[in-house]
């Protein structure tokens, strides 16, 4: 195993690599940005619209904690998003992987360095932009100290664990030459059962119970709700548990798939 | 010069050409066929569980009821199709040529350089989205009833005539920059990011949205304003309007494209 010193060399590393590329490419970060803002944006104003209609609030949600709810969830979203299964397909179709496998260390640590850097540059800019929504929509946010903390550390274990099972569903491109179709359907699935089309309060009762079991809520609306308190103690604790849960079980399907999908891996042209 | 009668025919049949080259391509690759499909049932099934979920809280959302929604989600899929089928992927082959400098090829041909660059591709699956929009107008049609008279099919036709007008015309502008700008791909990107804000009707929206989404990003024109022709809330100010609108993004847009002309250089200049 590698040390952790070099490890550490390595990370440094990149992140200086990774800022560099990030300030040639200025103008894609602005664009990304309108595509981030622009979906939580949408369905705050659609909830607010209905709980307007509903003579103030719709499942416990008034229009103000609506802006607070969608605010947070584009923070977070923001700081646990991948992008690594979009590239996946491109690197095993056309090669690239192999120069990946060829240094001395996990391609997932150059990954994970540059999903960092990226975040820690445009968390700059999310969190004025996020400071400016809770204004314009007069949010209602007001959380106590110990809920902050109770946030942090479900953002962190819901930062690992969104990482960990997105680069776990790359690993599909090694079976499956066309994986987008496989990214769409995920992204739905994700988009329903994390809370971003609206909070899970307001989903079916069955739909609920099912969200509760599969991994994506606690990638994302369970920090959120968290912050928000409403989510009570022991509950969070609980939610600690099956986030961890969840990440122990994709790191171990990650390594096995990892293990032999790799020696299905073939370069283009080799 | 020709007469408009037989210049209009004249493009008609380049379209057609164009559709049928870009057919007889896309035949060669089926998987991608399959593909589109599931994306087509993908974009629409989260459409529909968007509606089913928000009509599950409310009955009617700023005064629109489920069944004109419902439309309006079928026109959203019907007007991304046909962008998508042929103005799309020709703006982005126009921004190619004008990087890699084969638009010169283009240019010395003996037809209207804009017309020429406006059906230059056609990504033929995308018909699936069009057939589906078309599909789901029809049923809504169907279930709001009576309340949909000739009147209203006919001004909901122009005003979708006019608003693929106006959103061709931005595009178009939009990739004109790029005789100016050359890397410029991503600023499509934008167009699409906004677009997903049509599925909703513009009216809900914040006063500065909505004006963005009127006039910056224009797709209020293509998506909203239509449906509200087909169920009869249209002024008839608004249908004069619209279509002055569209009149004025074309010749605009044309202009403009003429003025970016002169700056092209070509690859090797």
């Amino acid at each position: 195993m590698f040390a952790s010193r070099a490890l550490v060399g390595i990370y440094r590393a990149k992140f200086r690599n990774e800022i560099a590329v990030q300030f040639a490419y200025r103008w894609a970060l602005g664009i990304w940005l309108i595509g981030l803002v622009l979906e939580p944006l949408v369905y705050l104003v659609v909830w607010t619209t209905v709980a307007r209609s509903q003579g103030g609030a719709v499942a416990g949600f008034t229009a103000s904690e609506f802006a607070a709810y969608f605010t947070v969830l584009m923070v977070v979203n923001q700081l646990t998003f991948t992008w690594h299964f979009f590239e996946f397909e491109w690197r095993v179709r056309n090669g690239f992987f192999s120069p990946l496998l060829l240094r001395p260390v996990h391609p997932v640590h150059n990954d994970l360095a540059e999903n960092l850097t990226f975040k820690l540059l445009t968390f700059t800019v999310v969190l004025p932009v996020a400071a400016l929504l809770l204004l314009t929509f007069d949010a209602q946010l007001a959380p106590a100290p110990w809920q902050i903390a109770a946030f942090l550390v479900a953002l962190v274990l819901a930062m690992v664990l969104r990482f960990v099972f997105e680069w776990t569903l790359a690993l599909a491109a090694f079976w499956v030459t066309r994986v987008n179709a496989i990214n769409e359907t995920y992204f739905v699935v994700l988009l329903f059962l994390s809370g971003q089309v609206a909070p899970l309060a307001l989903l079916p009762p069955v739909v609920r119970g099912v969200a509760e079991i599969l991994p994506f809520r606690w990638m994302i609306s369970f920090p959120v709700e968290t912050l928000l308190g409403r989510v009570p103690g022991e509950a969070i604790l609980r939610g600690y548990a099956i986030q961890l849960a969840w990440i122990v079980a994709a790191i171990v399907v990650l390594r096995v798939a990892w293990r032999v999908g790799v020696r299905r891996y073939s370069a283009v042209g080799a | 010069m020709a007469d408009p009668a037989r210049r209009l025919r004249r493009a008609f049949q380049l379209l057609w050409l164009s559709i049928r080259l870009g057919a007889l391509n896309a035949l060669q690759y089926r998987v991608e066929f399959v593909l589109q499909l599931v994306q087509s049932s993908i974009a629409l099934g989260t459409a529909l569980a968007g509606l089913a979920l928000v009509f599950s809280h409310t009955d009617n959302l700023a005064g629109w009821r489920p069944d004109e929604l419902l439309a309006l989600v079928g026109v959203f899929q019907l007007v991304a199709g046909l962008v998508g089928l042929v103005i799309r992927p020709s703006m982005e082959q126009l921004m190619e040529g004008v990087r890699l400098g084969t638009l010169d090829f283009t240019l010395t041909k003996p037809a209207d350089a804009q017309l020429l660059v406006s059906v230059r591709r056609v990504n033929v699956w995308r018909i699936i989205d069009v057939l589906v929009g078309a599909g789901l107008i029809l049923f809504a049609v169907a279930r709001i009833g009576e309340r949909v008279g000739p009147a209203g099919a006919a001004s909901f036709v122009l005003v979708l005539l006019a608003g693929m007008a106006i959103i061709y015309s931005f595009l178009l502008t939009l990739s004109t920059l790029s005789f100016w700008l050359v890397r410029l791909e991503n600023i499509l990107v934008i167009y699409a990011s906004m677009y997903e804000a049509g599925r909703w009707p513009v009216g809900i929206y914040p006063i500065w949205l909505r004006i963005a989404l009127t006039f910056v990003v224009p797709v209020a024109f293509a998506i909203t304003v239509p449906v509200e022709a087909l169920v009869g809330r249209l002024e008839p100010i608004g249908l004069v309007g619209a279509l002055a609108l569209a009149a004025a993004f074309l010749i605009a847009s044309r202009l403009f494209w003429r003025f970016g002309l002169r700056h092209y250089t070509g690859a090797s200049a």
